[in-house]
Parts: C-alpha cells; structure tokens; sequence
C-alpha cells in the first residue's frame, strides 16, 4: 500500500481550537480526508499538523431554513443529498453532488472538503516516485509546466462537481480563522491558477455554505450536465452549471452560468446573462452561447480525453444544458451523458 | 439479465448426460462460502512474528546505467533491517528459457521507469516507504525507445543484446501453402490496417509474496501467483539453492488473468531477504507497482491481406504483425507466434502467410493478458470479413457461416480442430438479437455487430521442454472416509479448485464437502504447470479422472471380492457403493474404504496428462496446438451519438462453445467476465505512456499507473448480456469440456468496431474505440473523405526469409520444406497416456520445439 508520512492529527471539538490550531506552523485541515489523505502518500501535499474538523458537532448541520439553506462544511456529499429538502430546492445541485466519485467516497467527503478541492492534473496527481521522473513539474517542486512547457503559471485544472453550480446558484461561504469570520460569494473563493487557487487563506476555515432563497427551483431553473467517460467514480473533465431566472411569460430575467474541469477555477460564461436576459430562450440563443462557451473553456491535455475533443463538448453541453431549463426535448440521442435525476 | 442455456441441463444429449449427479449442474463453488466471508487467506493477509516489510526502489529513469546507488541516508533510518541490490542476485531468470533476460535488481542497467534496483527491509511498511524515497541514484542516461517505429530506427543501444537484430526481439516468418497463387484465385482482396492498444489485467489483488526461511538454508515462499511451479523453477537459478529446499505455496489469488504467470522480481527478492536476515520477509505492490509489473496485452499493429471469391470463401491470407514487447521478454516470444496462430481456427483458409515480430521498448513488459496474443490479430481479421461482407453484398454472419472450419481436421499451419460449435453458436446470437430483421436497417445511429472467435484449451507443449506431465493429481484415501486430492494447480478465481473436486466427487460417488482439497504447493502437491491458457479444466480435469477412477477401480476391487458381485457391477453414487442390480446391498464410501484399506494396506493413486501429440513439425510449431478449440460467437448492439462520438453499447448476445460445461454457473462467470474485460478494451483501457519534449527530458513513463485513472468499465458501464452455452462434448476433455476463460473475450472489441460501422458508417480500424474516434470518422465522412479512423501505414520491416511449410491439403508433413535446422520425428504420444509417452521415448527423438 502507498503510505503516509509520519504526521500528528489534531481532532479538536470547538471551531475556536481548530482555527488556533491551523495558524500556526504546518498544518493542514482535514475533513473527509478522500482528497489530502491521497495527495499526502502520493507526498505532494505535506504537512506535520492535520487537524481534523470532523469532531466539531455544530460544522455538519444542514438548515433549510425558511430563507437560505444553510450547509455545514462537514456535512457529508451524502448527507447533501439524502436531505429532500436540498433535492427539492437544488436539484441540479444535488444532481452535482450525487455525481461525485462513488457512494464510499461520498459517504466520507464533506461539502467543504470538495469547495476546497485541490486542482487536478495528470502530471501531478502521481506518487513521489513518478513524479521523480519528470523531475517535477511547477506546481510541486518542480520548474517546468509539462501541459504548456512555456507557460509560467500552472493550469491543473478545477475538479469540484458542487463549485460551478454553486456558483452558478449565488453560494456564498463563510470563512473562520483565529483573527476573524469573513462571508464572500462562493465565486470570489476561485482564483483562475493551478496553483493558489484559492483565495481562501490556509488559515481560514471554511465553515458553512449559503445558498440563497432566489435560487429556489421554484424562482429558478437550474442543470448540470458532466462529461466522464464512466457512469461513476470519474472526476469531470467538463461540466457545465446553468441557473436561469424567469418571469411568468418565461421571459430571461437573469442568467449564469460555469464551466468546470477546463480551467483552474470555475469559468463563468457571463454572456449567457446578456444574450438570455429579456428574451425566451431559444435554439438561436442557445447555439451563440454554446458558441461563446466553447471559446471560455480552456481545457488542457491533463485529464482523461483529448482537449480538443472535450473542447467540443462544451458546446453539446452547453446546448444540452440549456435545452434541459427551456424544456426542449435532448437534440440528439445523449446516450451516457445524462446524469441520473435523484 | 437473461441467461440462456442452449440446451435446459437434464435435457442435455450424451450417454452419460443422465447418470451425471455433480458434473453439469450449477453446485456452489467449493471456495465460495469462503471467500463470501473474508476466510480466504490472500497472500497480504499473511502474518508472520518478527516479519519485516520489503519496499523496492525502482528507477525513475527510463533507459540508463546505473552509476552509483547511495543508501545511506536510508540506512541511517531508524528501523530499517537489510537491503539488497542486483549485485546480490547475479543470476538471470525468465519464464520463457529463451529470454532469461531479467535480473532480480537490475545490475548494470535499468530499462524502463519502475524497473527495480534496491530493495530495503524495514520493521514497518512505513519506514520502508520512506527510506526507499530516501535512497539516492546515480543514472548516465541512455537513449530511449518508446515504439516499434522508433526500435526499428534505432538499433543502437540495444536494450538487450541478445535480440534477433538491434532492438527487435523476435522475428517470425511462416508460409503456409501458395500464398500468391490463392490471392491470384481471388475477385477480391482486402488490404487494411489495424493497432491494437496494449492494456493491464488490472486484477483487483495487488501482487503479494511473503517468504519464511527455514534454518538450513531452505526456505518457503507464499505468494500470488497463477504458476507455482515456474515460480519455483525461478527461484531455485536465482537463488542458487536446489529446488527441493524451496517450497513454493500459491494463495488464493484475486484475480490474475495472465498478470501473474511470470516468476517476479518481488517474489525471489522476499524469499533472498528472508534467507539473507533469517526473518520472514514480505511486499504487497502499490497499484502502480502492479502497472510496472505489467506482462498485460502487446499493442499490436497489423497488416492484413485476404483474398475472397465472389460466394464469400477465402483464397488466402497474408498477416503481418509487430508487437511493441516492453523492456524484457516475458512470453514475448510465444506471444509473437499467438498474434499468428489461432488465425486459422475459425474459417476454412487454404493458404497462410504469418510474419510477427516483437521490438523492445523502454516500457514495462508486455506478456500473457486472456487470449495471449490472439485478440489483436482477430480484432484485424473479424473487422476486414465485415468489410468483406459490405464489398461482395453478403450478409456477414452468412459469410462467416461459408467459411467454418470442419471438425476433426487439421489447419492450414498444423493445427488438429477437435469439435466445433461455431455454426451453433452464430445460429444462437444471430436468432437472439434479431439479426435478420435488425441487422442493417435500424435507424440511423443505432447498429448491430457480429464476430466470432476460437481460442486454445490448454497450450499443447509447457514453456520449458519436457517429457512429464503438465498436469498430475494424487488421491490420498483413509478408513476416515476422506478423500484428499493433491494438484498444483491454482485458484484465481475461475473457480479451478471446483472443477477439481468435482470431478474426483464425480467419479467417486462422494459429496463435494468430503474432499480435502490440497493445491498449489509444490513441497505437497504434483506439479501442475499453473493456471494460464485455458489449461486446467482440461488437463487437471483429465489427470483427476484418471487418478479418481483409479482409486474408485481399486475399492471396487475390494469390495466386489467382499461382497462376491463382479467388479464392473459396483456403482458409486450417493456416497454409497452398491451392485448396479442390488442397490439394497450397499455400503457406506468409507466402509469400502475401509475393505480397500484393509485389502490393499494404504491407499494412494495418481493421475496424469499430458496432450496429445500436435501434427506440425516445423520449427514454431510448438505455439498454437492444443487438444481442442472454443468456440464463441457474438453479437452488439449500439447508440452512436452523431454530433460526438459518444456511443452506448444497448447489448451483449454472446454464445460460447464449452465442450460440456462441467458447472454451468462457473461457466457463465468466465462468459460473462470476458465480455466485461472485452469491454473494457474495445472502449477504453490503455496502457498508455508519455514522453516529455526531448529538448527539455528524457522522461519516458506510465501516463497513469492508477485505477482512478487508467479506465476501465466499472460495473455500472455494463450492458445488458445474454449468453448461450453450446455444448459439443469434445472426447480430448474431461466430460466433453473445454475452455470458458478466456475465448469468450475475443469477439467483443471486432463486433464493437463493426457494430459501430452498422450504426453511422465509420470503420474504427484501432482500440480502444475512444468517442473522439468515432467523432473523427463521422467529420471525415461529412467532409467526403475515408470514413476511417486507424493507422495510416505499417512500419518498414523485412521479416526475413519464411519457413515455408506445405499444408496438410497440398499433401505436406508438417514440416518445414525449407529449413536446415529442421528437427527430428516428435516425441508427443498420440494417445496422450503415459505408457504411449514412454514408448515414444524410447524412440530417442527430440521434438519440435515451443520455440526458439
Ligand atoms: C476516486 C476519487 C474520485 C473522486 N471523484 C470526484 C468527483 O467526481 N467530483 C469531485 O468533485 N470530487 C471527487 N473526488 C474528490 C473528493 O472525494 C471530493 O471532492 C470530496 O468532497 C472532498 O471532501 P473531503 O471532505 O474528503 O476533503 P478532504 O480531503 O478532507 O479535504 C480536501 C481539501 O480541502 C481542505 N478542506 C477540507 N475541509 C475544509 C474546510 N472546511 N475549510 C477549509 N479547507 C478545507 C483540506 O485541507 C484539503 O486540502 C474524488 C476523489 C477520489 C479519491
Ligand atoms: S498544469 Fe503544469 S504545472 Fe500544473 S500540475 Fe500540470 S504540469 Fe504541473
């Protein structure tokens, strides 16, 4: 088996202790672990310190309350989506999260775990040893990005389900660190780079999610559509998040939408609030922001499938996911494609 | 999922049929209950007091010398208990005696990314990952090799010296006939282009081995492995000590699939640690360790050339292949002789050319994946008869059924066909999907594919030569009533250790449950050469009966002097033994036992097999007989989304000519098991590399030595299946049974290509059939272009003069016409008994050899 270094865990039961904890030294937080405890026997992400969230009661409540939902971060995927209310409410969310890995997996990783998700690339997500023989690459140790030799930033690219639809759903999230609590939209969590891709401090503890009451299905309409090559366990290498919020005479009154897995961060595709608002959608509006989309995505040769190829797909996606919220029939047959509804 | 048989079980035809009570029916297998549990010891669950834990330090360069090797700072770890290096184990081992090309720890120089050169015991797994991390490698860099193409440009370095020409391994010519006198028969010939992508077994069980020394210099190895015996052989040159000090015991296995019938660096360097500290010393591989391991599927490249008549028949054959063989030679050899040999199995081909050969690479090691070889050469052939079928207007299941081959007759190149169920089988998936009404005019995206396939049951010769068994089996029977039966054949799951215990409770009139199993330990057990190419039904099937029905002859012995009825009278049924005519006269089994034990003093037989003799007699003659061939046929259906090249496989018909299934269960695992493995290569497993811009690395490594990801189907990708058993008792094996394991695979991924070309027009010349593929025919098929994907030309090779061989219909004698080293008469027995064996012997001739 691959093993881990030598480390101490910390299990401290009030949020207090673990955010006095995290500030000092090495140290790293843990919640599910399905995310650090690979990175760390595959000895690119270190730490001396884990200090575990998982025995601070309050962190794992869900409250629908009668305005905005509220998700602790140790609430587990699982937890997310047994709740009938956050199904009711979020159904492409829930539909996100219940596309993520595989029931083990979501039994152990939290929300918050998966908003902080490490970024993904094929260079990097290997074992010491590998990785010795590329003689590194920029984001860990290394000089060289093997994706873009040239590039001087690293474009390990976004591998949470639950960001771009957050996101596209106006989530906001609450940071707590010894020195402070701080609430910023879940959008201005991202930074578009391989490496800091948070804006988060290492010191700041992610404690709870807000997905507001106007993101309710019955104000908006919202889909995720993911490209995996299996029907279950695989990360995305796309997918696309749409909220649409509509008068009574289906008329656009705001849009958003993300794209995952081909950038560092969740890329918005903020033309589709320009081109929908006022207007129904229809299969013109459509095709131009799949077109839009399809320039936005930045996929690189880092996950499973040609970059090109997923390129394209963004803009199927697109168009699929855009069809779904209008209620038109799938163009073409979509065999796969299609995530179970839960 | 349905499950057809072809025939309801107690329906079955056969003489026997009736009189059958455990053969033939669906019992439970006898490691099931087991292993349902968590019971079964796998080797990793093995503990031993003051055991140490053994990490390998493995090169992170792909071609190189090794200049220095620093251990210190592991060393000066707390914990750590030994190391070793090459220097320590200078001897070469190799399964296949003619590329003993492989060091325990390299020496000199290390020849792909995870080829090991140190090894360190600690009191931990821990400690021992983090010093082995520690441990610091001088490399003096050497060119690297990534592809045939690039062995064939680039002789020098070589990676082994003792190749046929620069850095290709293997060369193989074998002309079969008038090859250019039946192409010149034919209205048409095909010419096409095939690659076949190499792939890992990927069996769930990571390899394991755990060794005890004992104080004498001997010492016991437990390890997964499908072939202990081999294992042993390995141990004893790498050692140095005889093979009677080494004990080598195979677990239960967690899958294999070819993947561990290779003797392996880890298990001589336990077993060496152990004697060297006098401490029991054990490894479990990582995931990616397994990758470096490898021996999994050959990427193959192919081109073939057939020549048909108007009515579908075939004139001739030209087949060329070259095999991308990793950094050693593994089964390389044999495996480069299978990418030809099973080609004339199936259909009826007069005349046959097959030209192979095998490069090394700075990769881990290609060897024996299900179907050794064969999967890429029928992948080329069942893809171009589809093509065939399109040009000359024939419907391509009717063309496959002009083609079938006869049974009872011998191939183009040598090899005697036993029964043949293909007609049936084709018949079966042919009537169940709908074929005729389907095939050819569903709508647009949606399209059905066929294929057909045979593979061997059992390769006829063992990999070293030898005139013994491959198989025996020892019956041991007491007054207690217990039967136990000693074999060294494996369980990997297929479910070897039932069919065993079957056949002895078969012939012995006992329950399963009174059988003491012993297998796979060649301290205790006769050798069984191991559980690779669909061997064991077959083989330990035929040495159990032999050995049972002697133990059963000799207690009817006993108890027809004691009861005063003729011997031939006495039926063993029920646990019971009694005169055919008086069942109220019975006896319990171990009462017999006991008139036996009594009569005779202990009780002991032994049964043995070996194959029979092959007709060929050339030189390479030793790869493709077997004592019979499998038979499958199988139709897909799919979904192809046009806009992306995303398909969806609807369903699976798949019929498969067993012989006689001796457990229909079993049988239908191993069918059922194929097609999900066949899968997952047709769509999308890859056992792929990358190099790094040479300007900036010499970096050569695994793309993603992980499970995550390395695809491969889970089982929420699979299809809906039903699969048909044909049975076609075939006399070479026990009951009538053949193979299951293997050659229900080998349609899958040519039905895949050419389902997808009924559904949108495009041919997939390669696999894995990636939807990026699909999607690139699609767009060169809008623009008017060749509505192709695959390789665009076959590498410049000269093969070398061929051996030709005149075919048994031009009246040939299995030899070669044109070879100087040509062997003498063959020592195989005809008959396959041991007195036929000995009488061959006594004959003093040598025989044809596997290889050479
Ligand atoms: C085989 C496999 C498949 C996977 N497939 C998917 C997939 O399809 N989609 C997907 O999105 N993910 C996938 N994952 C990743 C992972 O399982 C999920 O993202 C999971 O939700 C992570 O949650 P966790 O609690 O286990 O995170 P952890 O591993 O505990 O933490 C992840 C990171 O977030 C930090 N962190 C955790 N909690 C907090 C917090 N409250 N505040 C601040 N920082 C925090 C940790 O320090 C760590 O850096 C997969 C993982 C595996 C191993
Ligand atoms: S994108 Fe480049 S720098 Fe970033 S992880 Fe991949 S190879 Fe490394």
């Amino acid at each position: 088996m691959l093993r881990l270094p030598p480390i101490r865990i910390e299990a401290p039961d009030t949020l207090q202790d673990a955010a006095q904890l995290l500030s000092n030294g090495n140290t790293r937080l843990v919640a599910g672990g399905t995310d650090l405890w690979p990175n760390m026997k595959r000895r690119h992400q270190q730490a001396d310190t884990v200090v575990s969230l998982m025995s601070i009661p309050e962190l794992d409540v869900i409250d629908n309350g009668k305005t905005n939902t509220r998700i602790g971060a140790t609430a587990t995927l699982a937890d997310v989506i047994r709740d009938d209310e956050v199904r009711r409410r979020f159904p492409a969310f829930a539909k996100a999260v219940a596309s993520i890995s595989s029931p083990p997996l979501r039994n152990m990783g939290t929300i918050g775990g998966n908003l902080c998700v490490d970024t993904r690339c094929t260079y990097y997500n290997q074992t010491e040893e590998w990785r010795r023989s590329i003689d590194y690459c920029l984001k860990e140790e290394g000089q060289i990005c093997w994706v873009a030799t040239k590039s001087p930033r690293c474009w390990a690219h976004t591998a949470s389900d639950s960001a771009p639809i957050l996101c596209a759903l106006d989530a906001r999230v609450t940071l707590v660190s010894s020195t402070g609590e701080r609430e910023l939209p879940l959008k201005d969590m991202y930074v578009d780079d391989g490496i800091d891709y948070l804006a988060k401090r290492a010191d700041e503890i992610l404690t709870e999610l807000t997905i507001p009451a106007a993101s309710d299905d019955s104000q908006c309409r919202s889909a995720f559509w993911k490209l995996r090559r299996r029907g279950s366990i695989d990360f995305s290498t796309m997918s696309v998040a749409v909220a649409v919020w509509t008068d009574d005479s289906d008329v656009v009154t705001r849009a958003t939408m993300y794209l995952g897995a081909v950038g560092a961060a969740p890329m918005p595709v903020a033309e589709v609030d320009a081109v929908l608002v006022g207007n129904k959608i229809s299969k013109d509006r459509i095709a131009e922001i799949a077109h839009v989309a399809h320039q936005i995505a930045r996929p690189m040769d880092n996950t499973d499938f040609t970059a090109s190829w997923r390129g394209k797909m963004t803009e199927q996606y697109v168009t699929a996911a855009l069809r779904e919220i209008a209620g038109m029939p799938p163009l073409h047959m979509q065999p796969r494609h299609r995530l179970r509804v839960i | 999922m349905v499950k057809v048989y072809s025939v309801p079980p107690d329906e079955r035809p056969g003489e026997t049929a009736s009189e059958l009570r455990i053969v033939g029916k669906p019992f439970r297998r006898v490691d099931g209950r087991a292993k349902v549990t968590g019971q079964t010891r796998f080797a990793d669950d093995l503990q031993f007091p003051r055991m140490v834990h053994i990490k390998l330090v493995r090169s992170t360069v792909a071609h190189a010398r090794i200049r220095n090797i620093d251990l210190s700072a592991a060393l000066a770890m707390d914990g750590i208990v030994g190391t070793l290096v090459g220097e320590e184990l200078p001897n070469s081992f190799g399964i296949m005696p003619v590329s003993e090309d492989e060091y325990a720890l390299a020496i000199d120089t290390v020849r792909f990314v995870g080829d090991p050169l140190a090894a360190i015991a600690a009191v931990s797994e821990d400690i021992a990952h983090a010093a082995a991390l520690a441990v610091i490698v001088e490399y003096e860099p050497l060119a690297t090799i990534a592809s045939v193409a690039e062995a064939l440009t680039t002789p020098e370095p070589q990676i082994h010296e003792y190749a046929d020409e620069g850095n290709i391994h293997k060369k193989v010519s074998l002309k079969f006939g008038d090859v250019e006198g039946g192409f010149e028969e034919a209205d048409l010939i095909l010419e096409d282009d095939f690659f076949y992508e190499g792939s890992n077994h990927l069996a769930l069980e990571q390899h394991s081995s755990l060794a005890v020394a004992e104080d004498d210099d001997r010492v016991t190895v437990y390890s997964s492995t499908q072939c202990p015996h081999y294992v042993h052989r390995a141990l004893s040159k790498t050692l140095d000590i005889p093979a009677s000090r080494i004990r080598v015991i195979a677990c239960s296995n967690g899958g294999g699939f070819g993947g561990k019938s290779d003797p392996f660096n880890h298990e001589i360097i336990v077993a060496k640690m152990a004697l060297k500290l006098g401490r029991p010393a054990k490894i479990t591989l990582t995931r990616e360790e397994v990758f470096y391991c490898h021996r999994g599927r050959h990427p193959v490249q192919m081109h073939l050339k057939t020549g048909f008549r108007k009515d579908g028949t075939m004139t001739s054959q030209h087949l060329q292949t070259t095999l991308d063989g990793g950094a050693f030679g593994s089964y390389g050899v044999a495996s480069t002789f299978y990418t030809g040999a099973l080609q004339t199995t199936t259909y009826k081909l007069p005349h046959y050319w097959f030209e192979g050969a095998r490069a090394f690479t700075n990769k881990p090691p290609c060897g024996p994946k299900r179907g050794h070889g064969t999967p890429q050469p029928r992948f080329a052939y069942e893809v171009q008869l589809d093509k065939a079928a399109h040009e000359l207007g024939i419907d391509p299941a009717d063309l496959r059924l002009r083609n079938l081959v006869e049974a009872d007759t011998i191939t183009a190149n040598w090899l005697q066909i036993g029964t043949i169920g293909l007609k049936e089988c084709i018949d079966a998936v042919v009537k169940g999907s709908g074929w005729k009404e389907h095939y050819g005019r569903l709508p647009e995206g949606r399209g059905l594919g066929i294929a057909c396939s045979a593979y061997m049951t059992g390769a006829g010769l063992p990999i070293y030569w030898n005139h013994m068994p491959q198989s025996g089996v020892q019956i041991k029977l007491d007054r207690s009533g217990n039967v136990a039966v000693f074999c060294g054949e494996t369980e990997l799951g297929q479910g070897s250790d039932s069919i065993l215990t079957a056949v002895v409770a078969e012939v012995l009139g006992i329950g399963l449950k009174d059988i003491r199993l012993c297998v796979g330990d060649t301290d205790l057990t006769p050798v069984d050469l191991g559980s690779y190419s669909s061997r064991v039904t077959l083989m330990v099937g035929q040495a159990a009966k032999q050995a049972a029905e002697k133990a059963r002859d000799k207690i009817a012995e006993a108890v027809s002097e004691h009861m005063e009825v003729a011997m031939e009278s006495l039926v063993f049924a029920d646990g019971q033994v009694f005169p055919a005519h008086e069942p109220k006269q019975r006896i319990g089994f171990n009462e017999a036992v006991v008139i036996a034990e009594s009569r005779f003093g202990t009780l002991g037989t032994t049964g043995s097999y070996i194959p029979p003799r092959a007709p060929g007699r050339f030189r390479g003659s030793g790869v493709g007989p077997s004592p019979t061939y499998s038979y499958s046929a199988a139709v897909l259906a799919v979904r192809v989304d046009p806009e992306t090249g995303v398909y969806d496989i609807d369903r699976v018909w798949i019929a498969h000519d067993i012989g006689r299934a001796l457990n229909p269960v079993l049988a239908l695992g191993q069918i059922e098991g194929s097609v999900y493995m066949g899968l997952g290569e047709a769509m999308m497993e890859e056992q792929a590399f990358r190099r790094l811009p040479k300007r900036l690395s010499s970096a050569l490594v695994h793309k993603m030595p992980s499970m995550l990801e390395y695809k491969s189907l889970g089982f929420h990708d699979m299809p809906e299946m039903t699969c048909y058993l044909i049975e076609t008792d075939d006399v070479r094996g026990p009951y009538g049974a053949k193979e299951a394991g293997q050659g229900p695979l080998l349609p899958i991924m040519p039905a895949l290509s050419n389902a997808i070309f009924d559904a949108v027009g495009v041919r997939v010349d390669q696999v894995p059939i990636h939807p990026e593929l699909v999607l690139k025919g699609l767009q060169a098929k809008r623009q008017g272009r060749e509505a192709r994907v695959g390789p665009e030309k076959f590498p410049d090779i000269n093969y070398g003069e061929p051996l030709i061989v005149h075919t048994p219909g031009q009246g040939g004698d299995g030899r070669a016409a044109n070879d100087p080293k040509a062997s003498r008469k063959g020592v195989r027995s005809a008959s396959g008994t041991m007195k036929d064996r000995d009488e061959a012997l006594k004959e003093h001739s040598s025989a044809t050899l596997t290889t050479d």
